[in-house]
């Protein structure tokens, strides 16, 4: 049952500098992604969801740094690893990423197939440009698209072609992991779908490990096994998925859960969090939710909550489950 | 029976392609872009009526129509009994302040160089509805009642000195200060983050049945329509394709469309079934729209040569159930 760790993030701290000081993006952050695991990163706009991602692969912008922490990859920690070392041994051949592709990820002055060998090429040096090409068609036939729109540009591609497109450009170089960055958002519905499906299938195709971004839970639930809940910077509760969403512990958890809109549940209003997400700038003292927190106590607003483990691979950071 | 409050029948909107000038020659007609092509509702006081659909289907085209912020190419929409279509803007000034809209994103929707106070005072002053001394009076009115509480913090403040929900919060006091008896909500909440949405569409529901204003909700979100609206219309190309009451869309839904729709909606209950996908492919250009029924190029339950020459009718089912499929056609 149990299948050997691939990814190890241990104690994860980037900040981005800006004029007014340092922003505290994502601080002390850890989690682990197993060999063919699905795990979902879920957390709302601004809580470091996709800072996350960018620290993985080290293409965070010039003004944010990974301040502390290592990320281990099989055992190699990609956090001491120099520019040079991540593009020929990590990037795009052990980890990619799908970006929010639909919009504006794709090079609109170069047509689908240049994009995809300048990917294979840059990563391996060794590949022709004839090899690449040929593998560029294989690609967009494996995620169904017909492989002689390699010629075409982006603009000629409708939203959920430019998804594909994207995943194939992923895949290019064999990763192990992909890292989606809200996949699915900014498409219709039945192409979100689609992508899903499309994303699904090829992990069990090609034995990926996924990790899945996004603010939609519902998207997670129906791709991942895991999935760690961020707020401001913080994951708060990580475990499967059935058991957070059905016996969440963490208050902002339940909050979120309950917030989101079930179609075959009978007509409710849904609940909604009260205040707004903190600025990341100054963040609140002790736990960072207590402001928005119905059952807050006066430990909270002092002491920052330990992130326990409450059993069978299930963690929550929350003084309520420390106390008991 | 409820009373009517709008009441669109055979609505149109043609928008003329742009070519190029050899093309323009050499073509034998002109070339419209069909988005929205004929389509009837009504919407009852104190209804939320919900029109859902993929983009590209029309649903904000019909909103701005209502409005009148684009002219219709042709239909007729009856406000209060009175059809508004034919009215000069000049005309239809007093009816502005019946028919309101709020936008989807406030981050767009709100003059940055304005305060709130001028803001919320804007529609007002061009009503002509309140004196010098009242228009401020109100404006806090319209804050207590969106919540921006005390009102006083937010009279002088300006846009980017707002989160996005308190900017919604803004954008929703504008639509009611007038008080309307209808309002078009363009997917007011989907550039919201999800913990927040709940509370703006709480406080929007509350103020409707305080207010016993009539909505008209457009969103692509099937399952927050679901919750929200009391009717909803699904629509696909320019079209109604079906269209009854929020429980018969979803527990009963009979296009092959909304179906589709229904099964791409991903649910958030891990022990439920996973989303099947039934309909390949995406919606197609409104410029040239398949003929006869749109959906057959995408339909797995297409019956035959009937769906490809032939545009189904929107035919009653019974219990104000309405669908335009040849399948149901045929039965009856």
């Amino acid at each position: 049952m149990s299948k050997p760790t691939m990814l190890d993030v241990a104690n994860l701290t980037t900040y981005y500098k800006i004029s007014r000081g340092y922003v505290r993006a994502v601080e002390n952050v850890s989690f682990q992604v197993k060999e063919r695991e699905a795990m979902g990163l879920a957390g709302e706009s601004g809580c470091g969801k996709t800072t996350i991602a960018l620290s993985l692969l080290k293409i965070l912008p010039h003004n944010g740094s990974i301040k502390s922490g290592h990320i281990f990859f099989r055992g190699l920690d990609l956090a001491q690893l120099d520019e040079y070392e991540m593009r020929q041994k990590i990037r795009w051949k052990k980890v990619s990423i799908v970006f929010q592709g639909a919009m504006n990820a794709l090079n609109p002055v170069y047509n689908i197939g240049d994009q995809m060998i300048e990917a294979i090429m840059t990563h391996e040096l060794e590949t022709s440009k004839s090899k690449a090409e040929e593998r560029s068609q294989k690609l967009l036939e494996l995620v169904g698209l017909e492989p002689s729109r390699v010629n075409n540009y982006p603009h000629e591609f409708s939203g959920g072609m430019k998804q594909r497109a994207m995943i194939a450009m992923a895949l290019a170089c064999n990763p192990e992991l992909i890292i989606g960055d809200e996949p699915g958002t900014a498409l219709d519905v039945i192409v979100q779908a689609q992508v899903l499906k499309l994303i699904k299938e090829l992990k069990e195709k090609l034995n990926l490990s996924v990790i899945m971004i996004t603010h939609d839970l519902s998207i997670i639930t129906e791709t991942c096994d895991k999935i760690a809940i961020m707020y401001a910077g913080k994951i708060v509760e990580y475990g499967d998925i059935v058991t957070v969403f059905k016996e969440p512990l963490h208050p902002y958890t339940r909050a979120l859960v309950q917030s989101f809109p079930d179609i075959t549940a009978a007509k409710t209003r849904m609940k909604s969090i009260h205040g707004s997400p903190p600025d990341l700038l100054s963040p609140p003292t002790g736990c960072r939710f207590h402001p928005r927190c119905e059952y807050a106590m006066d430990i909270c607003r002092k002491k920052e909550p330990p992130f326990l483990n409450v059993g069978h691979d299930h963690s929550v950071g929350c003084h309520l489950l420390s106390k008991a | 029976m409820e009373e009517t409050v709008i009441k669109v029948e055979n609505l149109k909107k043609w928008f003329p392609v742009r070519m190029g000038f050899l093309q323009t020659l050499m073509a034998t007609k002109k070339v419209f872009l069909r988005a929205v092509d004929g389509i009837d509702f009504e919407v009852k006081k104190k209804e939320i009526f919900g029109l859902v659909g993929e983009s590209g289907s029309g649903k904000t085209t019909t909103g701005r129509c209502l409005l009148r912020l684009t002219d219709p190419t042709s239909g007729k929409i009856f406000f209060q009994g009175k059809d508004i279509v034919l009215l000069s803007q000049k005309r239809f000034k007093p009816f502005r302040r019946k028919i309101q809209i709020i936008f989807q994103d406030p981050y767009e929707s709100l003059n940055p160089r304005m305060t709130i106070l001028d803001t919320l005072a804007e529609p007002l002053n061009v009503q002509g509805l309140a004196g010098e001394g009242e228009t401020e009076e109100k404006v806090r009115k319209t804050l207590e009642d969106v919540q921006l509480v005390p009102p006083e913090e937010f009279l002088y403040r300006y846009p980017h000195e707002l989160s996005g929900g308190q900017r919604q919060r803004v954008a929703t006091g504008r639509g009611l200060i007038l008080e309307p008896s209808f309002i078009v909500a363009d997917e007011p909440v989907s550039m919201l983050d999800v913990s927040i949405r709940a509370e703006i569409l709480d406080l929007m529901l509350d103020l409707i049945e305080k207010y016993g204003v009539s909505i008209l909700y457009i969103t692509h979100d099937l399952a927050l329509a679901r919750h929200i609206c009391d009717r909803i219309a699904v629509m696909y190309l320019g079209k109604i394709v079906e269209k009854g009451t929020a429980e018969q869309i979803v527990y009963e839904p009979l296009h092959p469309y909304t179906k589709a729709l229904l099964a791409a909606v991903p649910t958030p209950d891990p022990t439920s079934k996973r989303i099947q996908v039934v309909v390949k492919g995406e919606i197609p250009s409104p410029v040239n729209p398949p003929s006869g029924c749109r959906f057959h190029p995408r339909c797995n339950v297409c019956i035959g040569d009937v769906c490809r020459m032939k545009e189904p009718p929107l035919v009653d089912t019974g219990n104000g159930h309405s669908v335009a499929c040849h399948k149901y056609s045929h039965k009856t």
